[in-house]
């Protein structure tokens, strides 16, 4: 029996939720394949983070040093493949993040492993379910052989919790070679945003076509999502309009989230954008086309021009809060 | 230079999809395919490239059904110089898929290969990251924007990632996989419709290649998901902030 190794992926000196998502399906994994859960730490300075990580009942495996000062695929596909190799583990398994998508199939074929990606559900150690064709259809993939690899997806899962037995940290030292050293970072202009995360946030409220421009972003959709302390998303037709940053974007090829509420702003309900959204506990749509798609799956819908209905939105919610 | 751009048949984004009562796989009558939206985008970068730089060669590769030469056509009309497709009856996972690109690589050297971030049919998002490691080559997936270096030896590629944009200095070879924002293709020509008739589409029997397309998944069953039905709709603003907060508690 083999272990499962969960790459935890960190920000600023933090696990971001979506780590601690990946870290609670590795551990179910774990139970299901019936060997330890282990997870790996890649970075420079990352002695505290790898304590933390312990804390969440798992072993750690840390790798230090200044080639891993910034995600690259190449470099850390070979620390990764090379950790599996030496601490027989049977599965690996990232949150399908950003930086989970671009190293995970990577390592399966440095490993020639089986891969499964944006993973809903673990059934067995070999059985997985995933969504296919924007999320019109649910497969069951079974993969064979030994390690296999699995990218989940971060709303299908709780996020791990602090507590059980605190586990090991071991230091690995693995140096990549030239010819996986190739990529070099040179920048990353991030989007600076006092709102929570979109896939951490209880609330998101998305902002479509109908919103018009990016100022209307500003003048109508902040505001409201600032009332519900939201975040905000949007379709990608206003990220393709350049109204928002493109890491706004919810849907089939953007960001999955699932928040108590949802409140969709001038969307259609495009299937692409429900691949998104649909899982949300609670959907509201405001809309002035009645016959919008998006009111089959909202829970409550409103009927309504938005430059007017989203102001009296905001002031309700205010007034509710300020009570 | 050389750019290989791959190309996959995919339903069109509009289609309803609908599953086969044995759930093996989705009803394919009254299905319109076209080239895989991101695969479009990728084929519009490499033919900006060639617009910059005289004398490169940009080629097409699918590997699917007979019936994928539509596509390749469709992407030699937009005004790609060949295609070459790779004839396999059922299809391939993506490590298989890279395998054989792989092969390709072999022969045609490319210094440059562009791939869709992800196929709008099977959503893996797995093929361009897995080629790039079989070759040993530097990748930069999700890319909002390629700058090719004055020497041709290198690209500085920025990618759409999680909290914002990030740019990578990377040299050639590489690997590149195209996002929503990289470009907007173009539509074919009629001159340019007329003249892919007569560009070269060249057809390979998958055997031939040699490549290990050995499966190491397999789809146990196609499900349909459960359907969300939608509740009501309510009639005012003050309404619709009492439901959310008395009944269905969340504000
Ligand atoms: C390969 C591919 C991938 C895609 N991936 C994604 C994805 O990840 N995410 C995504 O969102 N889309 C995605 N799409 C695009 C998707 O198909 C739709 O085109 C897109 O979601 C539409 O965005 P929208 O609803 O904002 O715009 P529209 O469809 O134009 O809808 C605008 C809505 O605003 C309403 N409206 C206008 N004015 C007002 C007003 N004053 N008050 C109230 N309502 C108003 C209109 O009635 C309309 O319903 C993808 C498409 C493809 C082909
Ligand atoms: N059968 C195929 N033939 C050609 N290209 C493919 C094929 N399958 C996948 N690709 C390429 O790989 C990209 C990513 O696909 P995927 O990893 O399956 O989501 C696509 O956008 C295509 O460019």
């Amino acid at each position: 029996m083999g272990n499962v190794l969960v790459v935890a992926e960190h920000l600023h000196g933090k696990f971001p939720k979506t780590t601690l998502v990946g870290l609670q399906a590795g551990k179910q994994a774990a139970t299901l394949v019936g060997g330890k859960c282990l997870a790996a730490v890649l970075g420079k300075g990352i002695d505290g983070l790898a304590a933390e990580l312990a804390e969440y009942g798992v072993d750690v495996v840390a790798v230090e040093g200044a080639a891993y000062e910034h995600y690259l695929a190449d470099a850390y596909t070979a620390a990764v493949a090379e950790i599996v190799g030496r601490k027989d583990v049977e599965m690996v398994v990232g949150a399908a993040t950003a930086v989970g998508k671009d190293l995970l199939p990577r390592v399966a074929a440095r490993l020639g492993a089986g891969m499964a990606s944006d993973v809903t559900a673990i059934v067995d150690a070999h059985t997985f379910k995933r969504p296919m064709y924007a999320g019109n259809a649910i497969a069951t993939v079974r993969i064979d052989g030994s390690p296999r690899i699995v990218s989940v997806r971060t709303t299908a899962f709780d996020a791990a919790v602090k507590g059980g037995q605190k586990g090991t940290v071991e230091k690995l030292a693995i140096t990549p070679d030239a010819a996986h050293a190739q990529a070099r970072f040179v920048e990353f202009a991030e989007t600076k945003s006092d709102r929570p995360v979109l896939t951490e946030a209880r609330i998101v409220c998305s902002g479509g076509r109908g919103l018009k421009n990016g100022e209307n972003f500003t003048i109508y959709l902040e505001p409201l999502c600032d009332a519900l302390g939201a975040a905000m998303g949007a379709s990608r037709a206003a990220v393709d309009a350049g109204f928002v940053p493109n890491d706004l974007q919810v849907g089939q090829t953007g960001k999955v989230v699932a928040p108590a509420l949802y409140i969709a702003v001038g969307i259609s309900g495009a299937i692409q954008h429900l691949a998104g959204m649909k899982d949300s506990k609670v959907i509201v749509a405001i809309n002035k086309d009645e016959e919008a798609p998006i009111f089959q799956i909202a829970d409550y819908g409103l009927v309504a021009d938005l430059f007017k209905a989203v102001p009296e939105l905001t002031e309700e919610v205010k007034k509710l809060k300020g009570a | 230079m050389k750019i290989l751009v791959t190309v996959k048949r995919v339903p069109d984004p509009e289609t309803v999809i609908k599953i086969t009562p044995d759930g093996t796989s989705i009803v394919t009558d009254n299905v319109k395919w076209v080239m895989n939206p991101f695969d479009e985008i990728a084929i519009e970068e490499a033919l900006r490239v060639r617009e910059k730089a005289a004398g490169t060669e940009v080629v097409l590769l699918s590997i699917g059904q007979k019936a994928a030469q539509e596509q390749l056509r469709t992407g030699l009309a937009m005004g790609a110089d060949r295609a070459i497709l790779v004839l396999a009856d059922q299809p391939l996972e993506p490590l298989a898929v890279a395998r054989v690109i792989e092969k390709l690589v072999g022969t045609e050297k490319p210094e440059l290969i562009l791939l869709g971030k992800q196929a709008i049919d099977d959503d893996s998002n797995c093929v361009g990251q897995m080629l790039a490691e079989l070759l040993g080559w530097p990748q930069a997936t999700f890319a909002s924007k390629v700058e090719l270096g004055a020497d041709q030896k290198s690209a500085r590629v920025t990618r759409e990632v999680d909290g914002g944009l990030e740019t990578l200095a990377i040299p050639l070879p590489a690997v590149v996989t195209a996002d929503l924002r990289l470009n907007e293709p173009r539509y074919a020509s009629l001159p340019g419709i007329m003249k892919a008739r007569k560009k070269e589409l060249k057809e390979i029997p998958l055997a031939d290649l040699g490549a290990d397309v050995t499966p190491r998944t397999k789809i146990v069953k196609l499900e349909t998901p459960p359907k969300r039905t939608g509740g009501r709709k309510v009639a005012s603003v003050q309404e619709l902030v009492q439901v959310l907060h008395n009944e269905a508690k969340v504000i």
